[in-house]
């Protein structure tokens, strides 16, 4: 039987073996301040990225072990197990999440609180951030970016043929302006139909519309009378009129399939994380000629904070742990930031940064990151992956079904109850 | 009293099974006891060494997407296990008359097997696309009213990866039904020949019984992947739209890895499995019987 479950625990073998290969590896590639560094990122422009850290971490003394496994369920998986098989690495990547906050309670990683105290993170990392990596007073990761996973991209041909002027100021605006957009004979909304990119449309929605307050009552407080209440419903109502402006194959579509359409001025708007930013440079688009980008509506619009951070697995090896203070303390550094973050596509975790060389929509992102009024922390940094898991299904049912307003509501009341 | 040497043969089969043995014991049944305790458990990112009874299959049942993963399995399965074999075996006939080109044919219908479930889902995907593919083409040579959209539709999606996957497993079965086929002695045909038997008549009462065993070995490796079910699944609909084709397979999956949630995942895979040996035991207890159930289990 191919169940997956002797699959899981052949990776523990599997890091079972790699405990008795590591330390030939160790010794093959021995060095100042060894640090093993597992991540996720592999596609051209994240390799690029990654390979700034690497560079300011050789600069700084250090000598680096790349271990990049393709996909964040994958890589993520593998240092688990290798933390439980005993042999971690030296730093592994999360994202800016709950989703290592079973490894805090389970004493398996070490905090930075020296790195933390002496450059001074409580001041110049961002709330929402902090609230994600400082547990009970310790400090248990090191953030490297923000991502903000709800950007707003159009395509500036699409809104002249429609003859919109301006870009939104309210939702009033917005839907209007997809009215427009439906006349004119295109697709107002490209959207790619697959779970996790209707939760973000879902959560935008949210945030924008139904407002920081009733946003941070779901995530934050679970409070399960808010869910039932009539402003919440109307909310819901209001996210599933969304559907009249997507078009019928958006079914399963990939997110930059959904960003092609923008792309090509065959789709209006396309609601996506800041990593889209890629598929229009490839396509040779500059943002504010071919395209353009707003984090949400008007001046005062929140700001949602998303993003990746390394945590440092538990070891008494001194040398490790030099490795892991080092690793640190480079990638909080102001230049690193700046040059990885630019070749992320993401903005840096810290404000006091020189902008210059960033394009217009992460200039954007960065001032208003200096608002912390306007920051908020992304669902998965406000409940654990079980429950975000299973309101993306909720969200995907709503949506795709004739589900009503009260039944959806009902689902989402019990899904954060337990 | 056993020969010295025949004892000492017997020791050096025992030695060589031995290897294959502790793969079993450890990598299948021991991961298997496993799932089953780490079940039992309140295990998240980790597994845990508690015991908590039943809430994780509780909690389980009350997921709505479970039970409408079940649903689809089951009529994932009623299809396409009985298109693949009415298929695989009508192709197998066509094949049998000796028509002209049958190799060239033979590789055609069993090509796709030798593609994965992945590439399969892909290529399935974007013929069923109703903007991309086979809807899209027709309507542009002037049939303005097919309409074909499964894979978006809410009531047909697990249908639209059905149609794919007996795409890809129907030849397979075809494959084993013309082995059998060819395996029927000559001199059966000529009788029923001289009988003036028709022929169609001939394939459904006298060689379709006689391929019992082709039939069984064809139906095992198709329910095996019918219980594994996944990426085909991943790669057309990721479960879509909404939740109308999830499967088990990638319940377990979501919640063992992105959804850190191992008590959940093995309580699921343990129902997956106690529900495979349910099906299992009356088919294993009729092999025990070989005297009484005759040759038609002997896959």
């Amino acid at each position: 039987m191919t169940l997956p479950t002797p699959r899981l625990l052949a990776r523990f073998a599997a890091a079972a073996v790699l405990a008795a290969l590591v330390p030939m590896h160790a010794a093959l590639a021995q060095g100042p301040n060894r640090a093993e560094v597992i991540h996720w990122w592999t596609s051209g422009g994240e390799a690029a990225a990654v390979k700034e850290l690497a560079d300011a971490y050789k600069a700084a003394g250090g000598t680096w072990v790349d271990t990049a496994i393709a996909g964040g369920e994958q890589a993520r998986a593998t240092a688990i197990n290798r933390m439980v098989g005993g042999t971690p690495p030296t730093a592994a990547q999360f994202n800016t999440s709950q989703q290592f906050r079973d490894l805090i309670e389970g004493g398996m990683l070490n905090n930075v609180d020296d790195v933390a105290q002496k450059n001074n993170w409580d001041r110049i990392l961002p709330a929402p951030i902090l609230g994600a990596i400082k547990i009970k007073g310790h400090f248990y990761a090191v953030p490297v970016d923000i991502h903000m996973p709800a950007w707003f991209w159009y395509s500036k041909a699409a809104f002249a043929k429609a003859g919109i002027k301006d870009e939104p100021k309210t939702p009033a605006d917005f839907l209007a302006a997809l009215d427009k957009l439906k006349a004119a004979g295109l697709v107002p909304l490209a959207l790619g139909g697959q779970p996790w990119q209707e939760k973000i449309t879902f959560d935008a929605w949210l945030a924008h519309v139904g407002g920081p307050e009733l946003y941070l009552k779901l995530y934050r407080d679970r409070d399960v009378k808010t869910v039932q209440s009539p402003a919440f419903k109307t909310f819901l109502a209001s996210f599933k009129r969304l559907k009249d402006y997507v078009d019928p194959g958006s079914p399963g579509r990939n997110w930059n399939d959904a960003t092609a359409m923008v792309i090509t001025g065959k789709a209006g708007v396309q609601i996506m994380g800041d990593w889209a930013k890629g598929e229009f440079q490839a396509a040779h688009q500059t943002a504010g000629k071919e395209f353009g980008c707003f984090p949400g509506f008007g001046p005062r619009s929140p700001y949602l904070v998303a993003g990746d951070v390394f945590v440092f697995p538990k070891t008494s090896d001194p040398a490790q742990l030099k490795s892991q203070a080092l690793l640190a303390s480079v990638f909080t550094s102001p230049a690193t930031q700046v040059a990885f973050n630019n070749k992320k596509g993401a903005i840096p975790v810290r404000t006091d940064v020189d902008a210059a060389a960033m394009d217009p929509c992460a200039q954007q992102g960065l001032q208003i990151m200096k608002d912390a009024t306007r920051q908020l922390p992304n669902p998965e940094m406000l409940i654990a992956p079980d429950v975000v898991g299973a309101l993306q299904d909720i969200v995907t049912k709503f949506w795709n079904t004739n589900e009503s307003v009260d039944d959806a509501a009902n689902a989402i009341a019990a899904a954060i109850k337990s | 009293m056993t020969p010295p040497k025949r004892r000492y043969r017997n020791a050096a089969a025992t030695l060589a099974l031995l290897p294959m043995a502790a793969t079993v014991v450890f990598a299948y049944a021991g991961t298997m006891a496993w799932t089953v305790r780490v079940s039992f458990s309140s295990s998240r990112t980790l597994p845990a060494s508690d015991f908590v009874g039943l809430r994780q299959y509780e909690r389980l049942f009350e997921t709505e997407r479970w039970t409408l993963s079940l649903q689809n399995l089951a009529l994932f399965g009623i299809v396409f296990l009985v298109a693949c074999l009415v298929i695989g075996f009508l192709l197998a006939i066509f094949i049998d008359q000796r028509v002209r080109g049958e190799g060239l044919l033979r590789t055609v219908f069993l090509y796709p097997y030798a593609m994965s479930f992945v590439a399969t889902g892909l290529v399935w995907q974007w013929m069923l696309n109703p903007g991309l593919g086979l809807q899209a083409t027709l309507r542009g040579l002037g049939l303005e009213g097919f309409t074909f959209d499964w894979i978006v539709r809410q009531d047909m999606a697990i249908f639209a990866v059905a149609l794919a996957a007996v795409w890809q497993s129907s030849g397979l079965v075809m494959a084993l039904m013309l082995a059998g086929l060819r395996g029927i002695d000559e001199s059966l045909w000529m009788a029923a020949r001289i009988d003036g038997i028709p022929a169609w008549r001939t394939y459904a009462s006298i060689v379709a019984p006689q391929l019992g065993p082709s039939f069984a070995t064809a139906f095992v490796l198709l329910a095996v992947t019918v219980v594994k079910v996944y990426d085909v699944v991943v790669a057309m609909t990721l479960g879509g739209p909404g939740l109308a084709s999830e499967v088990p397979a990638k319940f377990i999956i979501d919640n063992l890895f992105g959804r850190a949630n191992i008590g959940l995942a093995s309580a699921a895979s343990t129902v997956m499995l106690a529900t495979v040996l349910a099906f299992l035991a009356p088919w294993l207890h009729a092999r025990r019987r070989p005297a009484h159930g005759g040759g038609a289990f002997a896959a």
